[in-house]
């Protein structure tokens, strides 16, 4: 029985109870797919609501069993595997793109992002087993500090 | 583990880099998810109730957009609930309407003014600026109470 019926509520959708969280999961790998997560994700726990999608999993349920799903997959690939929160369950009715029509509110966010997630992977291998070539390029480099109006007025008296 | 704020509310790379750092990131999702899913309030679709405009009144004056003061609701106690702060300056997804945009401004400028310990950034472009800025991120975190040693 629901936290909500238990508590004496009108639970008006049922997939939204409290206690319950709701993550994406967003694989950008050549070496795992989606539709192998969700496996894997199945075999983890059984008692998550996992949906498939095409950047990867939606999955609903109980914090700490989310949380535990959430770390397992993370070890299948730690550096192309993100997690974030959502709001909403998956196939809720307000956000879901079956009933509205069109993208997903949210979806072009993720596209934008998903573009510059290879760049994050290699940041996380170079965090992980860093190269003597990762150092330097995690070195400050010069051209990111702003002007100095010294520096400027010395460009200027050259020039 | 400290309450990271993120700005974009909604970025997924800071949202997983903030988490896997072993912090919480406060964002969009969070605020949201508690609307749809507290029981007792049924104010359908999004469960606003006339409560939240009072609370982004406190952020925003009544002559401001009624959207900045709707999206203040869900981020002003997230900001003031903050220990640190993380902002993507040049973050293309928070584009949106004029409600979206002040919000944003009016986001970065609470953060600044709460003197909490702040990163701020710009997405990266290249491997190199991917390593930097991940690099920068874990730093800043491994400097906050609980984070995990750099």
């Amino acid at each position: 029985m629901s936290e909500a019926v238990v508590a004496g509520q009108r639970s008006v959708r049922p997939s939204v109870q409290p206690g319950t969280v709701a993550k994406y999961v967003f694989v950008d790998s050549p070496e795992l797919t989606a539709a192998d997560l969700a496996l894997r994700a199945y075999e983890i726990a059984p008692a998550v609501q996992i949906k498939e999608t095409c950047f990867g999993l939606v999955i609903t349920g109980l914090e700490a069993e989310v949380d535990r799903l959430v770390i397992e997959l993370r070890n299948l690939d730690p550096d192309r595997i993100f997690v974030k929160d959502r709001g909403f369950p998956p196939g809720d009715e307000r956000r879901c793109r079956a009933n509205l029509g069109g993208a997903r509110p949210g979806f072009y966010g993720h596209e934008n992002e998903m573009k510059l997630v290879r760049y994050i992977s290699s940041g996380l291998r170079a965090l992980r087993d860093p190269k003597k070539a990762d150092l330097l390029r995690a070195k400050p480099k010069k051209q990111d500090e702003p002007l100095s109006p010294e520096r400027l007025q010395e460009i200027i008296e050259e020039s | 583990m400290a309450k990271v704020f993120i700005y974009p509310g909604t970025s997924l790379i800071l949202s997983d880099l903030v988490a896997r750092f072993g912090h919480r990131p406060l964002g969009a999702a969070l605020a949201v998810r508690e609307k749809v899913q507290t029981p007792g309030l049924d104010s359908p679709p999004l469960q606003i109730t006339p409560e939240d405009p009072k609370k982004g009144l406190r952020y925003a004056a009544v002559e401001v957009p009624s959207g900045v003061r709707g999206r203040m609701a869900l981020y002003g106690p997230q900001i003031e609930e903050a220990d640190a702060g993380i902002i993507v300056r040049d973050a293309d997804l928070a584009f949106g309407c004029m409600g979206c945009a002040r919000t944003n401004e009016l986001v970065r400028f609470l953060l600044h003014r709460r003197e909490i310990p702040l990163l701020e950034l710009t997405y990266p472009r290249s491997d190199e600026e991917g390593v930097r800025f991940v690099a920068a991120i874990k730093e800043f975190l491994a400097g906050l109470a609980g984070g995990e040693t750099a």
